[in-house]
């Protein structure tokens, strides 16, 4: 039987500053998948993820989402998805707590207990009521990094989540996104990490070949 | 998304900003300060003489409060492009349109309404007619709502430039001289005893105007922005 797709790409370009970054790139990405998309820097990763997220709507080519045109069905494709970018998204005079509730309500999810629960999970126990800027940039990233363990949208869109984490954390972090992969999700993620994932990791090598 | 979960993150958005300006003492302050140095710059500058600084009075009120907001609506977005909390607000399910407005609502709370309840002490120090003080309140009140929505459209259109301040100025300063002209005349009228409830009536009907199409042009603003 032939399903749709939960997500497809058909033939998608991109280029930037008149450089030809993504080539008619053809991709299908189901639920339940890690995809790990890799490359030198300045070859098109954020790109590919901000045309992913919406962000970005410089692109030729067909982006569908569960069989659907993604620039027409927009606000529903949102609701499913959960995007950490480049910038932790936190503002640094608030404490974690105050940044993860602010976020929170932004997705109508928002129990006190389940915030604090969150930030333990990341490490972060004893810092919830410390202004963001006392802390470490590691730090910084686990609060935005913190959303992982409270929403549940099906859709992770993380571009380079393990800056500034160490070893430690990383492994964590991998745990999770294995997790979520179980649970039906789908991760879309770059990094230059070697990721060991139980469930395997698709890859998606942008420029220089390959 | 249920319209309770809209309304609780528009409150959350408007909960944030003040919160964050409450911690940045200087974003409270500043407009305000500026306000204050400048209308003391004119008794020093033009002339002391009680007459002349009456006649000046309405105009200069007006003029520096339009700046003092000119200057503030620069940062309106510029932090949250900085942290990647814009492209967060972008991305969320929330409708852009309500967002904007809370974002505008905070800004117009931490300028627009403290230099509302400052101007008339400035009044005082320019020999404003007592005449003329509630007038010159009323006015800011509806004026400096309309002000902060016209400055948050240059400051969407201008947050992704390295230097867009002067930009903004360019953009939006004939886009504020309606809104002065019925400000400064509104305050003038009731000075020489006549009824301002035309010019009340326009600076009302500008910010029904601006609160129902700015958040529009502020959202494609930023939309672009974001994505340039």
């Amino acid at each position: 039987m032939l399903s749709t797709p939960y997500l497809a790409l058909e033939n998608v370009s991109c280029e930037r500053n008149g450089r030809l970054l993504i080539d008619r790139l053809s991709l299908v990405m189901e639920l339940g998948q890690a995809l790990q998309v890799e490359g030198p820097n300045g070859s098109g990763k954020t790109t590919l993820l901000r045309v992913l997220n919406t962000l970005s709507r410089d692109y030729h080519g067909q982006i569908r989402w569960q069989g659907q045109d993604l620039a027409e069905v927009r606000a529903d494709y949102l609701r499913q998805l959960l995007y950490i970018g480049h910038a932790p998204g936190i503002k640094r005079v608030l404490t974690p707590l105050e940044n993860l509730r602010w976020q929170a309500e932004l997705y109508g999810d928002h129990k006190e207990q389940d915030m604090l629960e969150a930030l333990a999970r990341v490490g972060l126990v004893g810092c919830e009521n410390t202004a963001c800027h006392h802390l470490s940039a590691g730090q910084q990233r686990r609060v935005s990094l913190a959303k992982l363990f409270l929403f549940t949208t099906p859709l992770w869109i993380l571009d380079e989540p393990f800056t500034a984490i160490d070893k430690q954390g990383v492994a964590e972090l991998e745990a999770v996104i294995d997790r979520h992969v179980q649970d039906g999700g789908l991760v879309i993620l770059t990094t230059h990490h070697s990721l060991s994932l139980k469930h395997g990791c698709r890859r998606l090598s942008l420029g220089g070949g390959a | 998304m249920s319209a309770a979960q809209t309304v609780q993150a528009f409150w959350g958005i408007v909960r944030r900003d003040l919160t964050v300006s409450m911690r940045h003492r200087s974003d409270l302050f500043n407009p305000v300060i500026f306000f204050l140095i400048v209308v003391t710059l004119f008794p020093l500058g033009v002339s002391p003489a009680p007459d002349v600084l009456k006649a000046l009075a309405p105009g200069v009120l007006w003029v520096v409060a339009l700046l003092a907001t000119l200057l503030s609506s620069d940062g309106i977005f510029h932090a949250d492009f900085e942290d990647g909390s814009l492209e967060q607000l972008l991305l969320s399910p929330q409708p852009l349109y309500l967002m904007v407005l809370a974002k505008v609502l905070s800004h117009w709370f931490i300028t627009g309404l403290p230099l509302t309840l400052i101007a008339p002490m400035l009044g005082l120090m320019l020999q404003l007619p007592a005449a003329g003080m509630v007038p010159l309140m009323l006015s800011l009140l509806a004026g400096t709502g309309t002000l902060s929505f016209v400055g948050a459209i240059g400051a969407a259109l201008t947050v992704g430039l390295r230097r867009g301040g002067l930009l903004l100025s360019l953009i939006v300063i004939p886009l504020y001289t309606p809104v002065l002209i019925f400000g400064a005349s509104a305050v003038q009228s009731a000075i020489e005893g006549f009824s301002i409830a035309g010019q009340l009536a326009v600076l009302g009907a500008f910010f029904v105007f601006a609160i129902t199409f700015a958040p529009f042009a502020i959202a494609g603003a930023l939309r672009i922005s974001v994505n340039g």
